[in-house]
């Protein structure tokens, strides 16, 4: 899809097409439209040829014949084909050898243009390949974005459902909410009432236990008695006391020392608890102590001063606390201090690990030092191996560009080279996506134009104004884009000599490059052609200046276009015709060959119009 | 493991005097005391009416009956034969009656609450406390025997009275801030009170013995609330199991919740050991197909094993009817093992599993789920064993080393009602409807060195 822009450009000299017949028409005689086809016929249609001249020319108008051909033939920039006239009043003479090199150079010319004739087809075919995958491409993408589409407005709708799913369950939610506090509310009523009712029962029920009591109790009820054969002695064989007040403060006191003794269990029990969490805290100190004393060297080294004045600290609280041995206290201060030292110490115990931590990590990081530092021989063997598989990679790599030079040399051909475009053309797919949008626009009107083609010709002019139009806007996009492109193609030469870094690779590469300068080669070829047509052109068709020319080109050829009137471009598009506009315009980016394209306009433009001929 | 043989038995009511020597059953108005280890009759004492309640005084010395249709109590001395005592509360009528710690004493209680009479055997002397509360656990007294808490009700306000046993004196009397209270429970080292609300609210209110409010606790409200409550021996926790299915556990310095027992009815918890009993087909001859592949501990000629069931486990829920009053659901009963390292508790919805916590580490150790219904469990007062029974004919041992369970032989089905455990822990009263048998531990000495690996540890 990507190899319209290196070859020669239909659409371009479809367009040149349509200006020859228009320089002609102003010279030419009505009558004598036949013999411009006769001119710019093909030699192999050498029967109808012979009708034509016979029609042409017959025994009676040959001078007619001759000057008219001569007046066109000088015309189109030949030699006159009469000898040089000596006077004015003389009858100039037909130079026989202008006449054969006239013709020499008609058929050379004739060949040339069957050759770029035949070269337009295949870039048509190649063309109009690239057009149905673009189409094919296109008519996908359009399905996914389509699809897509599709997609979002599923998911806007879902979301949407959603959305209304939660505002609805959020109106629940509040629902249920003012529910449950309704429900507590008529909990808190009833549970007040429930209380209030059964204070009132209660109150009923105790007066009726009252009167009951009275009632009972109140009787001396005889049967209300114990009878027992002796009292036994008390459990623990003392006397029962009498009541008094001191019998009262006695309990008191009982109770008191119960409740104390229990206190006291508890505290000791406490007590006994924080001496053992004491002892279990100096423990771990003087570990940690013990721990830390080994390290407290390297940190110094490292001059690592924070550490080194905290673990210092930690010796003279060591000291301190084994001198005075004050873990029996219980006193805030010890507590404090104690509790202070052990989180310092926790710090640097934390800090140290971490630093352990960080040297296995570097330890892991420079692995291949300390291999080296550990054993120089496994060092080198495990290099020499490297050195070996590096060489053995390189071998490898020799063979693989040595396999591919072959292949190259053997399909250097045009094939090859338009392959390898294609290749580098399909790296272009990135950008031709960027510039989708652009091209969608264009496919869009395309396809009105496919339509209306079908339709009836008549329509096609008007389209084709308007798509000329819009071709224009769009080519100066793409110009603008350009440069790259310019860039790159010449970059693609470069590749090639980077590829032949060998010597056989040289001499293959030369005949593709022929190809490419040839656009350049056949108009210069014809002076006279290309002067009429850089007349607008600032600057001559040089490598150099490819894009400028191209730019000028387009332009150019665009303007022409828009003076076509319908009428004018009917004749030329019957049958054929239909289809070449259609290739022309999907490869109208193409025209980046510019120059060559431009230049040969003339060329093209026979040749369309020998295709009208049967 | 022996069983003695069958005795006959009424009302559930027997019980091991406390110092262990002596057992004493009852049938219809028959007294029955035997000795605890022969199980020959010491004793025959013949009461005025059908015996509804039995209960040994804290000396083993008498044994006090209740006859609550006729409104009377007869005590039974064991030293004098000859003695007797009999106490008529007349027209006030009894509904229930009790023994002081000191022996000495018999607390009655009329008819609708009306008082609480203290009769004592040493002296003609008779106290009567007024306003009592018809409540779940009403009286309590301390372990030691010295105080008694009492529950009281006055205009319409719940009250605590703290007697001291040794003259009945009011030591102290304060109103509980509770709705309904519903019961009162000392801790063990007699220190601490714990009173908590009817089960319309959860409140669990714990006064110190002179009768400071040391704390309140209230997990959640506007929900059925405390089902059950027990102290663990070392008066460090305070388990209260709930309505919604839960233990909480207090601790006794901040008075905070320590942890919250879930009892799920799918245990998925891999730590769990879950004891599933397995009817085992009747073996065909003396072939033994499957091969018991049961629990630790030895097996007897039992009809049911226990299976470790594999993660995860659905225990069987039953669904409460929701309209009708006390639900089966909730913590039903709850008990901390003697040495409080282990509580087993009974979620009602989940009627056939027994779970056993550890209380050292504080989560579950063991789910036992039965065939049937669990009727009653009983820690062993010397070791931290379980014992269950679910009205089936076998009894159900749990101890740390594993789980056993044992038919109970002779002819007949004997259904383990109730069971009570001698003081010593060696033996086992397991009682039905009409008899009563023991069962020995300490005689199977696989048993015993099941259960000695345990003992050991402690």
């Amino acid at each position: 899809m990507g190899d319209w822009m290196t070859v020669t450009d239909p659409g371009l000299s479809s367009e040149s097409k349509t200006l020859s017949p228009y320089t002609s028409e102003t010279k030419m005689s009505p009558s004598s439209l036949y013999s411009q086809q006769v001119l710019c016929s093909s030699i192999p249609l050498s029967k109808n040829m012979h009708s034509y001249f016979s029609a042409f020319c017959t025994e009676e108008n040959i001078e007619q014949s001759i000057s008219y051909l001569d007046q066109e033939l000088t015309t189109f920039g030949f030699p006159s084909l009469y000898e040089e006239s000596k006077g004015k009043e003389t009858k100039r003479e037909l130079n026989i050898v202008a006449v054969l090199n006239c013709m020499n150079e008609l058929l050379v010319l004739q060949r040339k243009n069957l050759l770029a004739q035949e070269n337009v087809e295949t870039q048509n075919l190649k063309l109009g390949s690239d057009m149905d995958h673009l189409q094919n491409c296109y008519a996908k993408l359009k399905e996914q974005l389509e699809t897509s589409r599709r997609e979002m407005i599923g998911l806007q709708e879902r979301d949407r459902q959603l959305q209304c799913k939660n505002r609805n369950l959020h109106q629940l939610l509040k629902t249920e909410k003012d529910e449950v506090q309704k429900l507590q509310n008529i909990i808190a009523s009833r549970a007040t009432q429930y209380n209030h009712d059964m204070k009132r029962k209660e109150r009923e029920y105790n007066k009726l236990k009252e009167r009951l009591h009275q009632l009972v109790m109140n009787k001396k009820d005889k049967k209300i008695a114990m009878e027992v054969l002796n009292y036994v002695g008390r459990a623990d064989g003392k006397r029962g006391s009498w009541r008094t007040g001191k019998t009262e403060a006695r309990n008191e006191d009982e109770m008191y020392k119960i409740l104390l003794n229990d206190y006291e269990y508890r505290q000791k029990q406490i007590l006994m608890e924080n001496a053992e969490l004491k002892k279990v805290l100096q423990q771990m100190k003087k570990e940690m102590i013990s721990l830390l004393s080994p390290q407290k060297q390297k940190p110094r080294e490292r001059a690592d001063d924070s550490t080194g004045t905290v673990i210092s600290d930690v010796e003279e609280d060591a000291g301190e606390l084994s001198r005075e041995s004050i873990w029996d206290l219980s006193c805030e201060t010890v507590r404090e201090q104690l509790t202070n030292s052990i989180r310092k110490q926790w710090r640097i115990l934390k800090s140290h690990v971490e630093k352990l931590d960080n040297q296995v990590s570097k330890v892991h990081l420079e692995g291949f030092n300390d291999e080296d530092v550990i054993s120089r021989q496994d060092h080198e063997q495990e290099t020499e191996k490297l050195e070996l598989e590096i060489q053995h990679c390189k071998e490898m790599i020799k063979t693989q560009q040595q396999l591919l030079q072959q292949q190259l040399a053997t399909a250097c051909d045009d094939d090859t080279t338009s392959l390898l475009r294609d290749c580098y053309l399909l790296e272009e797919k990135e950008r031709l996506k960027e510039e989708w949008s652009l091209f969608k626009e264009q496919k869009k009107n395309f396809e009105k134009e496919r339509r209306s083609f079908t339709e009836a010709a008549i329509r096609l002019g008007l389209e084709r104004k308007a798509f000329e139009e819009e071709r224009a806007s769009w080519l100066k996009q793409q110009f603008l884009n350009m440069t790259t492109f310019d860039h790159q193609n010449s970059e693609n030469v470069k590749l090639f000599s980077a590829f032949s870094g060998s010597s056989d690779w040289d001499t293959p590469s030369l005949p593709s490059r022929p190809r490419q300068k040839k656009p350049h080669g056949v108009p210069s070829g014809s002076p006279v052609c290309t002067s009429k047509l850089t007349k607008s052109l600032p600057a001559s068709p040089s490598t150099s200046d490819f894009c400028q020319t191209r730019s000028c080109a387009s332009e150019h050829s665009s303007i022409n276009v828009l003076n076509i009137t319908p009428e004018e471009t009917k004749p030329n598009q019957v049958g054929r015709g239909c289809t070449n506009q259609k290739w022309s315009m999907s490869s109208r980016p193409g025209s980046q060959e510019g120059c060559y394209s431009g230049c040969s306009s003339a060329y093209t433009n026979s040749h369309v119009e020998k295709d009208d001929l049967p | 493991m022996n069983f003695s043989e069958v005795f006959k038995l009424s009302s559930l009511l027997c019980k091991f005097s406390p110092d262990g020597k002596y057992l004493a059953s009852c049938v219809q108005y028959r007294l029955v005391v035997r000795d605890a280890n022969t199980l020959q009759i010491l004793q025959l004492y013949t009461c005025l009416d059908q015996i509804q309640h039995l209960e040994w005084s804290a000396d083993s010395l008498f044994i006090l009956c209740a006859l609550y249709k006729r409104g009377l109590v007869q005590v039974w001395s064991l030293e004098q034969p000859e003695w007797h005592c009999k106490i008529d509360e007349g027209s006030a009528g009894l509904v229930a009656s009790c023994w002081s710690p000191d022996g000495r004493h018999i607390l009655n209680t009329t008819e609708f609450h009306l008082r609480i009479t203290v009769w004592s055997l040493c002296t003609k002397s008779v106290s009567y406390i007024k306003y009592p509360k018809a409540c779940q656990q009403g009286i309590t007294f301390t372990r030691d025997g010295r105080y008694l808490a009492l529950a009281e009700r006055r205009d319409c306000r719940d009250y605590v009275s703290i007697f001291v046993c040794s003259d009945w004196q009011l030591l102290r009397h304060f109103d509980t801030d509770t709705q309904d209270l519903a019961g009162i429970e000392w801790a063990p080292n007699g220190c601490v009170l714990a009173a908590w609300d009817s089960c319309l609210e959860y409140k669990v209110l714990l006064y110190s013995l002179d009768g400071r409010l040391l704390s309140a606790f209230c997990a959640y409200e506007w929900s059925l609330g405390i089902k059950s409550v027990a102290w663990s021996p070392s008066s460090q926790f305070l388990a209260i199991g709930s309505y919604d299915g839960k233990v909480r556990i207090l601790n006794h310095v901040t008075w905070k919740m320590i942890t919250e027992f879930g009892h799920p009815a799918t245990v998925n918890n891999p730590k769990i050991v879950v004891y599933k009993e397995a009817e085992k087909s009747p073996p065909l001859g003396h072939l033994a197909f499957p091969p018991p592949r049961a629990a630790a501990g030895p097996m007897t000629s039992s009809e049911s094993k226990y299976e470790i069931a594999s993660m995860p486990v659905s225990l069987q829920t039953l669904k409460p009817a929701a309209d009708r009053a006390n639900p089966r659901i909730g913590i039903g009963a709850l008990a901390f093992s003697p040495d409080n390292y282990f509580l087993a508790t009974r979620n009602d919805s989940v009627p056939n599993a027994v779970w056993i916590w550890d209380i050292r580490k504080l989560r579950p150790l063991a789910v036992l789920e039965q065939l049937c219904t669990v009727r009653a469990f009983q820690w062993g007062p010397q070791q931290p064993r379980l014992a269950i029974c679910t009205g089936g004919s076998k009894v159900y041992l749990w101890s740390p080393a594993g789980c056993v369970s044992v038919q109970v032989p002779g002819e007949g089905d004997f259904q383990v009602l109730s069971l009570c455990w001698h003081p010593s822990g060696d033996s086992l009263a397991l009682l039905s409807k009409d008899h009563f048998c023991l069962c020995f531990l300490e005689m199977e000495e696989g048993v015993h060195t099941a259960f000695g690996q345990r003992g050991d540890c402690t």
